[in-house]
């Protein structure tokens, strides 16, 4: 589903910022793919890279046969195909929940008013928030937003889910109502790959998990694996300091 | 328990009467030192004759086109039909009937009034009033799309837009807007006009020259205006735009431009207020705008005082009521 060969990004900010360093991955259909590491390890730009809102240098990146990096790739058709759910919510403070929810099925999927109201209804129905339809984001709870947000990318529906910390921003009572929608995602079939610190939902619902640090991957592999018999020195360091 | 509304009680600073008292004293003051002094330089005010100014009757002549004779009027409600016949021809003209200056049988020669009424036409400071009002709206009109379509080549990463508006911006907001509009008028209109006429096409007026003076002068501001309240709205939502597909132009159109809108409508009114102002300076190419109408009223009545007294009330009119609109607006977008 998603291939991903030696990409690299650098910025200059002025100073140079290896933020990836042939970076190499590999993600199935279905497959629910935790990423993990030190703020700062390059895990939000390896997710933006995905669905080139961060241009990667060089590298191949390969969404459902598609070269994201060709210059004649219309990227938009791709990231219709790419949901992205960020940690800050960046839902639409102009419009309803529902308009934020129907509005990029109109305009970019070309789906007539009553086939977008009917998706919206689903969508907000399985996101556990239908009595909100008419209200403004900004009265919402982060936990509700955060929901709608992943509605929003739900409505597109997409082949692949990036999630970047989606509940860091989120007060503790609220960060389960999130996880558990995620949860019915991954159960559905959902090929997902998450940032996230929720070590207990890594434990639960991923597939795989890559460590990441200083631009690099350094290590990948199972749940169990991961959490009881790292190899490398930098994951266990990490462990013990978030476990 | 009863739970009335009561309003918090008005705090006011000690001795708030007799301050009140002071301030009113203190403007009539000013405005009676004024009328004294005009009095001692022996001015007349005349404000009686300042309505002609506004809206005045006139009378209307209808004239007769042919020589000849009153051959027949007859009374049809409240016109009369006249006709006057001449050698061969006859011409019948349809004239409100209180206004008959003719008689059955009069000798007509072409000229001759035959009849008049009375119309009320609109005053030399209102057809000026209405002048201003075309130049700057028209001039808002343009404006907006300038700085809409300048304010995005601005923030573009391609660097001929960029840097074409760049200069554009630095043109206008470092000359005054008089130098600006001779320019237009003097230099740009001559060879506009000369190359029209070399395609056998008409000039282009006075009139036309000023908007566009206008509309590139306000457009410039506005272009800053609308660059800053694009970058005003935070890069997530045009990330999440683009991550749900959309393309540059609908994450404008839908997201940035609507949330934008409403940081750049303060300002912008701001320099709406300005234009109506600054168009009193397209008298100095001939535009008989409020301003110059006003002049030329001064000139033919010898009563200045009176008409620029009324030509400040005139703007204070103008920027006033659309300060109000500009508010009343505000609150319509206001997020809910
Ligand atoms: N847009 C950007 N401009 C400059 N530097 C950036 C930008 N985005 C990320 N970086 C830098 O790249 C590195 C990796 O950042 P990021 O991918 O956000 O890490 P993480 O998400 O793992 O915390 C950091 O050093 C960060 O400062
Ligand atoms: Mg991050």
């Amino acid at each position: 589903m998603i291939d991903v060969k030696h990409i690299h990004k650098t910025f200059y900010v002025p100073g140079e910022v290896k933020a990836l360093v042939d970076v190499s991955a590999s993600i199935e259909p279905g497959e629910v793919v935790v990423v993990c590491g030190p703020s700062g390890s390059g895990k939000s730009t390896f997710l933006r890279c995905l669905n080139r809102l961060e241009r990667a240098d060089s590298g191949h990146i390969i969404i459902d046969g598609i070269d994201v990096l060709h210059p004649k790739t219309n990227i938009n058709k791709v990231r219709a195909e790419v949901g992205m759910v960020f940690q800050s919510f960046n839902l639409f403070p102009h419009k309803t929940v529902f308009e934020n929810i129907a509005l990029a099925q109109h305009v970019v999927r070309k789906r007539s008013k009553k086939e977008c109201a009917k998706k919206t209804a689903f969508l907000l129905d399985k996101v556990g928030i239908s009595d909100k339809s008419a209200a403004y984001p900004d009265n919402l709870s982060g936990g509700q937003q955060q929901r709608v947000a992943i509605a929003r990318a739900l409505a597109m529906d997409p082949k692949v889910m990036l999630f970047d910390e989606p509940t860091s921003a989120l007060d503790p009572e609220m960060i389960g109502e999130v996880l558990e929608v995620m949860k019915k995602l991954a159960q559905e079939g959902m090929t997902m790959v998450v940032v996230t610190h929720e070590m207990g939902f890594a434990r639960e619902v991923a597939d795989r998990i890559i460590f990441m640090d200083a631009g690099g991957i350094v290590e990948v592999g199972p749940p169990e694996h991961f959490f009881t018999n790292p190899e490398h020195e930098r994951t266990k360091l990490f462990l013990n300091q978030i476990l | 328990m009863e739970n009335t509304l009561k309003k918090p009680p008005i705090i006011r600073p000690p001795h708030y009467n007799l301050w009140v008292t002071v301030f009113v004293v203190f403007i009539l003051l000013i405005i009676g030192s004024f009328y004294y002094s005009t009095q001692r330089i022996e001015y007349i005010w005349r404000w009686n004759r300042m309505p002609i100014y506004f809206a005045y009757l006139d009378i209307v002549k209808i004239t007769s086109e042919i020589d000849g004779e009153v051959d027949d009027i007859t009374l049809d409600g409240k016109d009369a039909h006249i006709t006057v016949k001449g050698m061969g021809e006859s011409e019948t003209y349809t004239v409100p009937a209180k206004g008959v200056y003719v008689e059955d049988g009069e000798l007509i020669s072409p000229g001759d009034i035959l009849a008049t009424y009375e119309k009320w036409k609109p005053g030399l400071l209102i057809i000026g009033l209405w002048v201003t009002l075309e130049l700057s709206l028209m001039a808002t009109i343009f404006g907006v799309i300038i700085g809409v379509v300048g304010g995005l080549a601005r923030i573009s990463s391609n660097p001929a837009f960029r840097w074409t508006v760049m200069i554009y911006v630095e043109l206008i907001r470092g000359s005054p807007l008089m130098v600006q509009i001779i320019i237009w008028y003097f230099v740009l209109g001559t060879v506009i006009n000369d190359i029209l006429s070399t395609y056998g096409l008409g000039r282009l007026s006075a009139f036309w020259y000023g908007v566009a003076s206008l509309s590139c002068f306000a457009g410039a501001y506005v272009t800053e205006i609308v660059r800053a309240g694009i970058q005003s709205i935070h890069r997530g939502q045009t990330e999440a735009a683009r991550s749900l597909g959309m393309t540059y132009a609908q994450s404008m159109r839908y997201i940035i431009l609507p949330q934008a809108l409403r940081s750049i409508l303060p300002p912008l009114a701001g320099q709406f207020i300005s234009l109506i102002k600054d168009s009193s300076l397209l008298g100095i190419i001939a535009i008989r705008e409020v301003t110059k109408a006003a002049r030329e009223a001064v000139t033919a009545s010898l009563q200045p005082f009176e008409l620029y007294i009324m030509l400040l009330l005139l703007y204070l009119v103008l920027t006033f009521s659309l300060s109000m609109f500009v508010q009343y607006l505000e609150r319509r977008t206001a997020i809910k």
